[in-house]
Formats: C-alpha cells, sequence, structure tokens
C-alpha cells in the first residue's frame, strides 16, 4: 500500500491522528504531514493540562477536610452538600482545562497520544476521593511518560492515588500480614485482601483477558501488591501520596504466571509489573488497542504486527512505537475508518472555528447527553472505541442538536466554505463543500460541515 | 435625551431632510410613531411564486409544474396575483396596503446565499464592503436627532441590525423553529453513508414519537404535510408579540426578524407553501397587533436573491437575481407594481435564466428611511447605504 498524496496526508495527519485543524493549521503541514507528527513525539511526554498545578497531594488534603468536616457537622447536611460540591467544581475546571488545552493545542497528535493513555489506564471519577485527583493523575502519573516506558507508565499509573482509590487497593490487606493480625483484634471487617487492581492490571493494562493467566494468578498478584496504599489524614508528611505499608503487605514468595517472585516489600509487585510489561501479549493486546484507536474498529493485522515488532524490539519503548503509527503505510488509508467519540467531535469542532469551550457548565452535559460523561467512564476499561457505541441514534440526534446550536452562535462572522477547507483539506468531499456551499445560512452552513460524515470521521 | 423641540430645531436646520420628508413628516409627535419592520426571508425567496405574473405571456411555460395556476392564484391586477398562501397580503393588498416590488435585487450577484445576504443586509455596494447593517447604522444616524430603538427577534443577531448603535434582541424560544431543515439536509448528505443514515433515520423517528407523546397525539394518526395549524399559530403569535413590543411606550420604533427555509431546489410546490404561509401568519399577527398602530408602519418583506425562471428538473428552482419585495404597512399609499417589469421574455431575462432586476434594494430602503423615519438625504447617502448614489430613492411610497 503506497501513501496517498501529500494533501490528503497533510489532512488525515491533522484529523486522523490530531484532534482537527484550527484555521491556518493544514497549510503549516502541507510540505511534510509525518515530519510535523514525528515533531511531536518528545521524551519529556504529553503537554500538562493547566490547571495551576493542582496536585493530587492538595486535593486529597482538601477531600479529608471535607470529610472531617462532614462527619462533624453531621446535623448540617448543607454544608457538606456545599464542600462536596467545591471539590465537584475543581474536577470540572480540570476537565474544562484539558478541553481547553485540546481545542488549542498545536501538538494535537502528542495530545491524542496522551488521551489514548489516559483512556488505557482509565481511573473513572464515579467516586468523589478519585474525582478529585483525576486531573492530577494524568499530569502526574500518565502524561510525563507517555513516550517513555510503558513499564514505567505501568508503575507510574499502578502507584497513583486515583489508581489506589478508583481499583480499591489501598485498603488491600494482606491476610497474613501484621497489619491484618492487627484488625481481627480490632474486629475490623473491612482488612482483608482486594484482588480489583491486581485483576484489571492483568485483564486491561497489561496481557489482557486472553493473556494466559489464571484466578490463582490474579490472588497471587493481589497478595503481592498488599501494602501498596496512599498515605491518610494522620500522616500529615505522607497525606496523599503513595506509600508502601509493610504491616500489611502479604509476607513471603509469590507466583504468579509461572514465575517466582521472591522479593520482599514494594519491590515485589513492581517485579511482577516489570515482567508483565515485557510480556508478549502485553504487546500484542495494547498495540491491538493503539491500532484500533488510531486506524480502524477492525484494524488491518499487518500494522498491528509492525507496532509489536517495534515494541518488542525498544523493548516497550512509546516513543519508537508512536514513531511507528505514524510512518505505518497502513495508517494512511484515505478513507477513515473512526467515528469520532463525543469528545473528539466537540474539540474538533471548536478547533475547526478557531474557538475553545470556556466553561464545565456547558460542556458536562453536552457530553453527557451523547453517552460521555467527563472524567467518568462506566469501567475500569475505559471508553469504548468503535462506531457501534458512538453512532447510536439518540447520540446522533444530540450531536445534531449541539451542531445546530454551537452554528448559530459562533458562524455569523466566518465564511463556512473557507471552515470546511481549512477543517478537512483533501478531505472534504464534493458533497458536503456543495451542501455548506448551498445552504441557506452561515450557522446552517457550518452546522452541515460538522455533522457531514468526513467530520465526524477521522 | 433631545426634548422634541430641540430636535425639532436641528431637523429643520438640516434644511436639506425638509424636501426629503413625506407628508405629515414635519411633525415630531408623529414622527416618534413611525414604526419599521423588515422581515428578511432567507435563502431566496422565489419571487415569481410569491407574486406569480399569471398575465406575462411567458410565465406558465417556464415554470411548468411549478407554475402557480391562474385559477388559484390571488389576483392583483392584469398581469400579477399573489400566491394562495399569502390570504393577508392579498387582503391588505385590496385595501391598498401592500404592493410588491416584482423585480427587485441587491447590487450582487453573486448567487451565494452568505454574501447577498450580507449585502441586503449591510447596506453596501459590495460582499464585505462594512461590517455592520444599515438599519444598526439608521438608528446611528437618526440618534442626535430623537432616540429610535431597534429590536432583532431572534436568539442572534442578524447582520441588519449589528453595529455600534445599541439594540435589543428577543428571542421567542423553542417556537420558532417549527419547520427545522437539518434533519432533511443531513438525510440528503448521508445517502451515501449507511451508518449514519440509519441512526439519524431511527433518531428522528424516536424524536417524532416522543413529540406526540408530549402531544397527546394519538399513535399512527396521519401528519398533514406543510404548515400544521400549531405552527401557524405560533408564526401569528410570533407577529403579535413583537406588535405588543412596539406599541409599548418607548417601544423600538424599528424591528427585524428573519424567517428561514426558502432555499426550494427540490419539490417546491410542497416545501414553498408553507413557508409562505408562515410569513402570512406572521403579517397578520404584526398588523393586528399594531392596531392603530398600523397607520404608522412599513412592513417590508425581502430576501437576498430570487430563483431562476424556469423549473429545474427536480421540481424546484436554483439560484437567481430579481425576486419580489413586499411592501406593507398603513402607512403606505395607494398604488401599482414598485419599479418596473421587465418581462420574462427570454431575451429579458438576466443571464438567460433570472428575472432581471430593475430596482435596486437600496433604493426601496432609501426611499422608506426617508419619507417614513424621517432619516436625512445625507445620512442616506453617506453612512447608511455608502456608494449608493446609482440606487436612487423609491419616492411617494407613503
Amino acid at each position: 500500500m503506497a501513501y496517498p498524496p501529500k494533501d490528503m496526508m497533510a489532512a488525515i495527519a491533522v484529523t486522523r491522528f490530531g484532534l482537527g485543524a484550527r484555521p491556518g493549521e493544514l497549510e503549516t503541514l502541507q510540505g511534510d504531514p509525518q515530519g510535523w507528527l514525528k515533531a511531536q513525539i518528545r521524551k519529556e511526554g504529553a503537554d500538562p493540562i493547566p490547571n495551576d498545578g493542582a496536585s493530587s497531594v492538595k486535593r486529597l488534603t482538601e477531600f479529608a477536610a471535607y470529610r472531617r468536616e462532614r462527619r462533624a457537622a453531621k446535623a448540617d447536611g448543607e454544608a457538606a452538600l456545599g464542600a462536596a460540591r467545591l471539590l465537584r467544581d475543581d474536577v470540572g475546571e480540570d476537565f474544562v482545562a484539558r478541553a481547553r488545552l485540546g481545542a488549542t493545542t498545536p501538538a494535537g497528535f502528542r495530545e491524542r497520544w496522551a488521551l489514548f493513555w489516559a483512556n488505557h489506564f482509565t481511573a473513572s471519577a464515579t467516586k468523589l476521593i478519585t474525582a478529585v485527583v483525576v486531573g492530577p493523575y494524568e499530569n502526574e502519573a500518565i502524561r510525563p511518560h507517555v513516550f517513555g516506558r510503558f513499564g514505567d507508565l505501568l508503575i507510574a499509573s499502578a502507584s497513583h492515588p486515583a489508581m489506589l482509590t478508583y481499583l480499591d487497593q489501598f485498603q488491600s490487606v494482606g491476610p497474613d500480614s501484621p497489619g491484618a493480625q492487627f484488625a481481627a483484634r480490632r474486629q475490623n471487617r473491612t482488612a482483608g485482601l482486594n484482588e480489583n487492581l491486581a485483576r484489571e492490571i492483568l485483564e486491561l493494562h497489561t496481557v489482557g483477558v486472553d493473556g494466559g493467566y489464571s484466578q490463582a494468578d490474579v490472588t497471587e498478584f493481589a497478595r503481592a501488591m498488599t501494602g501498596w496504599s496512599i498515605g491518610g489524614p494522620r500522616e500529615p508528611q505522607r497525606q496523599g501520596q503513595f506509600v508502601f505499608r509493610a504491616a500489611t503487605h502479604e509476607p513471603g514468595s509469590r507466583t504468579i504466571m509461572g514465575r517466582r517472585y521472591d522479593q520482599d516489600g514494594v519491590d515485589q509487585a513492581a517485579a511482577v509489573m516489570a515482567d508483565l510489561a515485557a510480556h508478549p501479549a502485553t504487546a500484542r493486546h495494547v498495540c491491538g488497542k493503539i491500532a484500533r484507536h488510531f486506524v480502524a474498529d477492525d484494524p488491518p493485522a499487518a500494522l498491528t504486527d509492525r507496532l509489536v515488532a517495534a515494541w518488542t524490539a525498544s523493548r516497550g519503548d512509546l516513543a519508537v512505537v508512536a514513531n511507528t503509527l505514524i510512518t505505518a503505510n497502513e495508517a494512511w488509508d484515505p478513507t477513515p475508518a473512526k467515528f469520532k467519540t463525543p469528545y473528539e467531535f466537540l474539540i474538533s469542532g471548536w478547533r475547526a472555528i478557531g474557538g475553545q469551550p470556556t466553561s464545565a457548565q456547558y460542556l458536562a452535559p453536552l457530553l453527557t447527553g451523547m453517552g460521555q460523561r467527563p472524567f467518568a467512564a462506566p469501567s475500569p476499561k475505559g471508553w469504548a472505541d468503535d462506531a457501534v457505541t458512538w453512532c447510536a441514534p439518540d447520540a446522533v440526534i444530540k450531536r445534531m442538536s449541539w451542531a445546530e446550536g454551537f452554528a448559530a452562535v459562533v458562524a455569523q462572522d466566518r465564511d463556512p466554505n473557507r471552515i470546511a477547507a481549512e477543517a478537512l483539506g483533501a478531505r472534504l468531499s464534493p458533497q458536503t463543500a456543495k451542501a455548506v456551499a448551498r445552504a441557506e445560512s452561515r450557522p446552517e452552513a457550518l452546522a452541515l460541515l460538522l455533522m457531514s460524515p468526513e467530520f465526524q470521521r477521522r | 435625551m433631545t426634548s422634541p423641540v430641540i430636535s425639532r430645531r436641528l431637523l429643520l436646520a438640516a434644511g436639506a431632510s425638509i424636501t426629503f420628508l413625506g407628508g405629515g413628516a414635519y411633525a415630531d409627535e408623529t414622527l416618534n410613531r413611525r414604526k419599521l419592520v423588515v422581515v428578511i426571508c432567507r435563502g431566496g425567496m422565489d419571487g415569481l411564486s410569491v407574486s406569480p405574473p399569471i398575465g406575462d405571456p411567458d410565465y406558465a411555460n417556464l415554470r411548468g409544474s411549478i407554475a402557480i395556476p391562474a385559477s388559484a392564484a390571488l389576483k392583483l391586477d392584469d398581469t400579477f396575483a399573489l400566491h394562495p398562501s399569502l390570504t393577508t397580503v392579498h387582503r391588505l393588498a385590496l385595501a391598498g396596503q401592500a404592493r410588491i416590488a416584482p423585480a427587485i435585487a441587491s447590487p450582487d450577484r453573486a448567487r451565494s446565499h452568505f454574501e447577498a445576504q450580507d449585502v441586503l443586509e449591510s447596506g453596501a455596494s459590495k460582499v464585505y464592503g462594512v461590517s455592520s447593517g444599515f438599519l444598526n447604522r439608521t438608528l446611528a444616524s437618526l440618534a442626535p436627532q430623537r432616540k429610535v430603538a431597534g429590536l432583532s427577534v431572534g436568539a442572534t443577531a442578524p447582520l441588519i441590525l449589528r453595529g455600534k448603535a445599541p439594540a435589543g434582541s428577543w428571542s421567542p424560544g423553542a417556537e420558532a423553529n417549527d419547520l427545522p431543515r437539518l434533519p432533511g439536509l443531513l438525510t440528503d448528505l448521508y445517502a451515501g453513508d449507511p451508518m449514519l443514515a440509519a441512526a439519524l433515520a431511527q433518531g428522528l423517528q424516536t424524536e417524532a414519537m416522543a413529540a406526540s407523546a408530549e402531544q397527546g397525539q394519538m399513535a399512527g394518526g396521519g401528519m398533514t404535510p406543510g404548515l400544521g395549524r400549531a405552527a401557524l399559530a405560533s408564526s401569528r403569535k410570533l407577529g403579535t408579540t413583537l406588535a405588543g413590543f412596539m406599541t409599548q411606550p418607548n417601544g423600538p420604533q424599528i424591528a427585524a426578524i428573519s424567517l428561514d427555509g426558502f432555499d426550494t431546489h427540490a419539490n417546491q410546490n410542497n416545501a414553498l407553501p408553507p413557508r409562505l404561509a408562515g410569513m402570512d401568519a406572521l403579517l397578520d399577527g404584526l398588523s393586528s397587533g399594531l392596531g392603530d398602530e398600523w397607520k404608522n408602519t412599513v412592513v417590508v418583506c425581502a430576501t437576498e436573491f430570487g430563483r431562476t425562471a424556469k423549473v429545474n428538473g427536480t421540481g424546484g428552482t436554483d439560484h437567481g437575481t430579481g425576486s419580489t419585495a413586499l411592501v406593507l404597512g398603513g402607512a403606505l399609499k395607494k398604488g401599482g407594481i414598485i419599479g418596473d417589469w421587465p418581462t420574462l421574455k427570454q431575451q429579458a431575462l438576466f443571464e438567460n435564466r433570472d428575472t432581471a432586476p430593475t430596482l435596486d434594494m437600496r433604493g426601496l430602503f432609501k426611499g422608506v428611511l426617508a419619507d417614513h423615519m424621517g432619516v436625512d438625504r445625507r445620512a442616506l447617502e453617506g453612512d447608511v447605504f455608502p456608494d449608493s448614489a446609482g440606487a436612487a430613492p423609491v419616492v411617494g411610497l407613503v
């Protein structure tokens, strides 16, 4: 398969690998679309979400204070509700800051690459304690590592308070640990092993459901992970940070997927994760997901093979994998096979007009209506990555209503023919160009563009 | 705030304006009651259907299946009639309160909706000539003499009223869009896309079911095509509400409202009547709502361009040039058509396809603004309609 012509490559680069073209952007990469993509790969990782540097420590300290107040003022439910709302507002601010970054960044591929990994290692804002650190989680654990080694990314995510709270790891106690014995004397029924994170690391983050592990491997891995926790309110020096609690760590050697781990303490689970990161099934599982995310719901096997080879040869160097993706000719098929998620759709809409979203109050209900509540994927598996999910009838109607309302507000002073050309370049079909040109008003023209088959795909 | 006495003195001092003010306009009291409503019919309204020249020997032949039959048309004179949906306009015309300008156009000839609407609303001689609207500049030019408030109806201010002078806007909410066009246009656009086509069709079907469930309609009940009674009622209400605004003390004297859906490329016999009926209902609501004030009012319904004289292959018409403007109001003087009729003879058509424009849209508005609203000539030729010396004001309308 040969590469398509340059102008088509430029349009693909900015829409399939990026988040859509801002006005004038396509022109700048016309000469060297692949070079434009390559230049976005950098060792220091993706751009941080500009959320005033709010850290997990700060957020979890505030969260602890909120809990304390709630307990103290049981009678005053109003005050507690108000405090919870403030915390939720922080989460909304994180989200809209990320959306603004997406709408304005000149490095759309880098941002998409970061979003892929944030979704791969989903920590969902479904409980408040996790919600307050989902934004900081991306900045602290995901974004710095997305062009580094996969193994480092895995450990960074598994040891972050967002993941430790989301999948209940921070409360997991080894049954034979001193902590369990202490809890038993105090008749604390909550102390015990929790397999949640260990299972999801195997099933979702690394080797995959067919990766060749058994229930016994899950339990053994969960035992190895005991002690991975976070500092609580009574530990002011390390509140909101990762801590290893030797007292709750299950003593002894573990055997996982046929390998024996004699390490003591925190190193034991880290060694397991290093092996999982290097496992061939992990390369196959994760590379398949990358191909599916960027290229097609059912990606060409040759593309996945190419990514797996690069992953294996570089021992999970994600910069190498990213580079392989953008140079693989299978990734440049001019026919767009991916239907944009609601987030990708909305962000690319703002990019097309050179704008950006302004408030979470506006953005959150929109995305929720289209099936993608901010930061709140329905399960640890993250957001679905196929057209069947996102091209549902009700969601398409909601997209249409949004496009109509959005266009009515923003289209007045803009030339929709030009927006169409600048947003889609060579991908703009004659049918859509004609519909836009013949529309009877600018808002109608822009709504048609946003809802066109090629704008909704990438 | 300028007192009436001072403002009258200023008006007199302006000198030139005296000759330009039509009968009765020299009394401030009257000027302060004068009202102008501009209805912008977006999409390129088909003048040959609004005011079919049924007496023109070439009309029936050119129009074929979309010709308005003489038996159904509402007769105005030997040549012209009105579309059967325009019953209010016809009633007013018979009373001398509605006239047609059957071959009018803005100076734009590009046949692009956006460009032509820009030129129509900005009052410029070409596209991107001016970034504000001529009604807004009218408010600004009147400001030194008297305070005239402007109001646009709709969620966003149309270009015609945008600019430096403050103008209000009001949106009637969900009712305004009774006949959304987007679903139909998208259904066409998705013709080659089974996935999106199926999702959209199913989504729309569910929406329709939900809407009828909310209205308590019987499931399976047939929907009559065209503008339903509810939609007509809401168009009429829009007119009475606007009238309500304009009859309040210090209410707006100048208002603009947009109607859309006039881009009838196909199946015009079904697509156009509901739009015209909606416009007619709006005018009915407006004229009856204004009551006594109707006698101080002029309404102009204008579109960005007309449509091809000949029917196309899909029972519709394509973007053209000259079209019909409707001029209505109790302030209007009786008279025949405004401007000349170029006829539909092949050699008379503009570029062999469109009604040839014989009247510049700016000339119509210059006449109305001068004689009815008391805008002075220098302002009209300068700020309001720059570079419009070639478009002579239509005099004697009021």
